[in-house]
Parts: C-alpha cells; sequence; structure tokens
C-alpha cells in the first residue's frame, strides 16, 4: 500500500498542480471576458452586463451555459474532418504553455510547519506517510515542468496555434472565413518574426532561456536595470505590439473584421466550438501577458520583499505570486483599453508596419544589445 | 518504463501519420498528416533528453514551414487529383527504393545488436542549448556561416523572382495558353 502510493505519488501531485494552474487561468480567463465587456461598456458610455448574479459575476457561468446548449450547426459542404479538428487545435496550443508559467517563486518548506500538529488529528499510522510527503515537498517549484528552454516552447507551441485558424478558415467552405484564415496566418507568421528577435535581446542579457531563470536574473542585475523594461525598452515595445499581432487582438484583428469579413475564420462555427476558439483567444492573451511580465517586469519578483519575509517561505511565495497576478492584470486591461480606443489596420498598412518597420527595428535592438553585452563581460 | 511507454506511444503515431500521409489524395490532408510526424518526432527527441532540438523541430518545422505549404495549398485550392496512369513505371522505383530503405534499416538494427553496450553518462549535456551553441560557433563555425551565406542567397533569389513577375510580359509559361483555348 504504502510503496504503491509512493510509486504513484509523483502522478497525483502532476494531476492535481495541471488541474489547478488549468482551472485557475480558466477562470481568469472567464473574468477576463467579463471585465472586457464591462470596461468596454464604460469606455463607450454603457453600463455592460449587469442582469447575471450582482454587477454581472455570474456572467461567464451563464455565457458557458449558453455555449453548451445552443444548437451545433456544421455547414454541409465543409472538410468535416478538419473542421472538427480546427477548434481543438487551437484551443490545445493556448493551454500548452501554461506547464511552464512560472507561477511563483520555489517554496523551501511547504508542509514541515503542519507537522507538529500532526498527533492532534487521529492519523494512527499514516502519519509516516505525511512526514514523507513533507520530505518530498521541498523546494517545490511553482511551475509544474521546470523546463530549461521555456522561452522557446512557449513561442513554439503558440507558433502551433496558428494552424487552428487557418485550417478552420479552410475547411469551412465559405469565402469570408477562408480569406479570414489565409489573412490570420500571414499576419502570424510574419509578427513571430519580430517577436522572436525581440525576445532575444532579454535572453542575451540574462543568459538563459528558461522563464525563472530570467527572473533571478533579473532579480540580481543592479537597481538601474532591475526590471528588464529599461534596458530592454524597444524590445520591450517591439514585443508588446507584435503580442497584439498575434493574439489577433485589435488594432490587428484583421482576420475576424467584421465590416469586411462577418466573423472572419470562425464565421461559419456556432456553439461549444465557437466557444473553444473563443477561449483560445483569450488565454492566447493571458499567455502573450505573462511573457510580458516574465521578460521584461520582472515576473513575480518583488524587489524589497527579500527585506520583509524570508525568501523561499510561504507568504514571501504568496505576495509574490499575487504581484505575478496584479502585473497580467495590468497588461490584460491594456488589452482591453486598447480595443476601447483605436480603430483597425488596414491589411496593407499592417504587412508593411510588420516587415518594414517593426523587424528591422527588432534586428537592429539584438544588434545593438549583443555588442553592450559583449563590452560589458570583457 | 515510462520512457518506452512513450517512445512507443510516439513512435506508433508518427508511423500512422506518415502512413497517412502517403495514402491520403487530399494535400491539405497530408500536410496535416505531415505535421503529426514532426510533433511525434518532437515528442521523441524530448524523451531522448534532447530537449532543444524537440523545440526546434516545432518551432522551424511545424510551426514556419509547414505553415507556408498549408497557405499555399489553401491559395491554390486544389482539386482532389485523379490517379495517374501514366507513371505506372514509378512504381517499380519506389518498390526498389523501399526494398534498399528496409534493407538499410535492418543494417542498423544488426549495427546495434552488434555494438557493445555503453553506460549512459548522466552528465552528458549534448542536447543542452548551450552545448549546441558553443559547438555551432567553435567547431562548427564554417559550415554555419556556409548555411547562413546560403540562405541569404535564397531570400535574394525569392526576392528577385517576385519583382520580376511584376513586368507584365515575363507570364508563367503555359499559364496563358490554357486560357485562350
Amino acid at each position: 500500500m504504502e510503496t504503491a502510493f509512493k510509486t504513484a505519488f509523483p502522478f497525483i501531485v502532476f494531476s492535481v498542480a495541471i488541474l489547478l494552474a488549468f482551472q485557475g487561468v480558466l477562470m481568469i480567463v472567464a473574468y477576463t471576458v467579463l471585465a472586457e465587456r464591462k470596461v468596454l461598456g464604460w469606455i463607450q458610455g454603457r453600463i455592460g452586463p449587469n442582469r447575471v448574479g450582482p454587477w454581472g459575476v455570474l456572467q461567464p457561468f451563464a455565457d458557458l451555459l449558453k455555449f453548451i446548449l445552443k444548437e451545433d450547426l456544421v455547414p454541409d459542404k465543409s472538410t468535416k474532418f478538419v473542421y472538427f479538428l480546427a477548434p481543438m487545435v487551437a484551443l490545445t496550443a493556448a493551454l500548452l504553455p501554461i506547464v511552464v508559467y512560472p507561477f511563483g517563486p520555489p517554496i523551501k518548506d511547504p508542509i514541515s510547519w503542519l507537522v507538529p500538529y500532526l498527533p492532534v488529528i487521529p492519523l494512527g499510522s499514516e502519519a509516516n506517510i505525511v512526514v514523507w510527503i513533507a520530505e518530498q515537498a521541498k523546494n517545490l517549484p511553482l511551475t509544474i515542468a521546470r523546463i530549461d528552454i521555456g522561452v522557446l516552447f512557449v513561442l513554439a507551441v503558440t507558433s502551433v496555434g496558428v494552424y487552428g485558424i487557418a485550417l478552420a478558415g479552410w475547411s469551412s467552405n465559405n469565402k469570408y472565413s477562408l480569406m479570414g484564415g489565409l489573412r490570420s496566418s500571414a499576419q502570424m507568421i510574419s509578427y513571430e518574426l519580430a517577436m522572436g528577435a525581440s525576445v532575444l535581446g532579454v535572453v542575451m542579457l540574462a543568459g538563459t532561456l528558461d522563464l525563472n531563470g530570467i527572473i533571478n536574473a533579473q532579480a540580481n542585475s543592479p537597481w538601474y536595470m532591475r526590471w528588464f523594461i529599461i534596458p530592454q525598452f524597444i524590445g520591450f515595445i517591439v514585443f508588446l505590439i507584435s503580442a497584439f499581432a498575434e493574439t489577433n487582438r485589435v488594432p490587428f484583428d484583421l482576420p475576424e473584421a467584421e465590416t469586411e469579413l462577418v466573423a472572419g475564420f470562425h464565421t461559419e462555427y456556432s456553439a461549444l466550438k465557437f466557444a473553444l476558439f473563443f477561449m483560445a483567444e483569450y488565454v492566447n492573451m493571458f499567455t502573450v501577458s505573462v511573457m510580458c511580465v516574465v521578460l521584461f517586469l520582472g515576473g513575480w519578483y518583488v524587489p524589497g520583499l527579500s527585506h520583509i519575509f524570508e525568501v523561499g517561505s510561504v507568504p514571501y511565495a504568496l505576495v509574490s505570486h499575487a504581484a505575478f497576478l496584479l502585473k497580467i492584470f495590468f497588461f490584460l486591461f491594456l488589452y482591453i483599453w486598447i480595443r476601447g480606443t483605436l480603430p483597425r489596420f488596414r491589411f496593407d498598412q499592417l504587412m508593411s508596419f510588420g516587415w518594414k518597420f517593426l523587424l528591422p527595428v527588432a534586428i537592429g535592438n539584438v544588434i545593438v544589445t549583443t555588442i553592450v553585452v559583449f563590452l560589458m563581460n570583457r | 518504463m515510462a520512457g518506452t511507454v512513450l517512445f512507443f506511444l510516439f513512435a506508433g503515431f508518427a508511423i500512422a501519420c506518415a502512413v497517412s500521409m502517403v495514402y491520403h489524395r487530399n494535400p491539405l490532408y497530408s500536410a496535416i498528416s505531415l505535421i503529426g510526424v514532426f510533433i511525434a518526432l518532437a515528442a521523441i527527441y524530448l524523451t531522448l533528453a534532447a530537449p532543444f532540438i524537440a523545440i526546434t523541430q516545432i518551432l522551424v518545422y511545424a510551426g514556419a514551414i509547414m505553415v507556408l505549404v498549408v497557405f499555399v495549398i489553401m491559395l491554390l485550392n486544389l482539386d482532389e487529383d485523379k490517379p495517374l496512369n501514366r507513371l505506372k513505371y514509378l512504381y517499380a522505383v519506389g518498390g526498389g527504393l523501399g526494398l534498399a530503405l528496409l534493407a538499410q534499416t535492418f543494417f542498423i538494427f544488426y549495427a546495434v545488436l552488434k555494438a557493445p553496450k555503453a553506460e549512459v553518462d548522466p552528465n552528458m549535456t549534448a542536447g543542452k542549448t548551450m552545448s549546441i551553441g558553443r559547438a555551432m560557433y567553435t567547431e562548427y563555425l564554417l559550415p554555419v556561416e556556409i548555411v547562413g551565406v546560403m540562405l541569404l542567397m535564397a531570400i535574394i533569389g525569392a526576392v528577385i523572382l517576385v519583382r520580376k513577375m511584376e513586368h507584365p510580359h515575363l507570364e508563367l509559361v503555359g499559364e496563358g495558353e490554357d486560357e485562350k483555348e
């Protein structure tokens, strides 16, 4: 019994961690949608949703129920297999990066302080197991998968997400969908280059591709570059602009421009399949915000917090985690704010801006950073 | 144990995708199958402790090259091809090449079985980003530079080809004739 439990323990831990992280992110995403409708309402002098629950707080659940109960229409002449595959690809590619998010600093000893209280609870022979678990939980990282190329992992997995949109546009057998799919593939390939190049500057300063490593590098930097947004301001701006393009958000929401393409690539999608695309878009927004925070704003690192709490203690981790979420919320708000403010680009403007302005600026930033890092390390 | 299970899972997925890539008449289905092969291969690289190569596989092949392929297929909007009867002799060539590949595979099995069993070095870092970068910019600097120059030539060539198409007298051979008939 005990050995069986010990063998199964890692699987249980990973299952619980994945469940917690995915559920948490999806809840935040659901409320981002509500926040978007509320904030857009305020910007436009409206009230926004306020019927379901007090202040509209139950609106996301009502929306979900509606998506599940609605009739699921499938176009007669669509390519069925691809039509069903596309939303799954979109959401899978959007959700996968969650496994490498650095949610907070590692906790040195999260459970041991409980052990003295154990005699109060009548556990009997099970007490040994708790001690064993406490031993296992030492140096608990607040990341599901600790891989040392987290930056590349996020870029690679999100780049697969373009298939969801492109295939949806192609398989719907609808000219508006096809135009939306084509636009989005062209747009996402173009801006991926600028995005990758803008990340390189940070990677060179930090000397690692590990997301937690990048945060630690910022924490250990001299005060004038504690957040990499200061030495990498140009990289930050390039990253932010290409992030808007990568997530197909205003002002780069050409793939679903209502005025010309009805609803773009998801014109023919209804019910839960549309909900999957919708969720994928908002999870992608969350991912890009996490990358912004980790690469340029110090991630979970709060300057001066180590003087108040001991590094690696439970409160230190909790406060850091809260700071991490706050920074992310700022970026999510920025997305909504810009959506309420800016008009849409024209497609040729979008392309020439990406290739003729953003990419050269990003490459120039890489070259300058290379020279500076080289001179600093001499 | 878990590694073996994962290997057979992803290897089976890769083979199934490869077979479906060859057998599908619809070019888009073939492209999707090929993406499946790349993703399964990336997963196998991960289990072999080569994360950088795995991620590069997805980033470059699945995320960039195949997007272009899918893009082109979508733009051309091909009808399903009828089977071509005049290329019968290709079956013989394909069969011969397949036999050669099979022989090669068996030779590799044979060589692996004959090779002395070496202990796995836990400190081996061949798949790590740092060691790949170091090898590329010291030992293999010349090949890297040559590849870089060749890629630059390819980019410039592509730009020049596109530029020439803008002149009206330089049309693709054959396309204009079909429309006249």
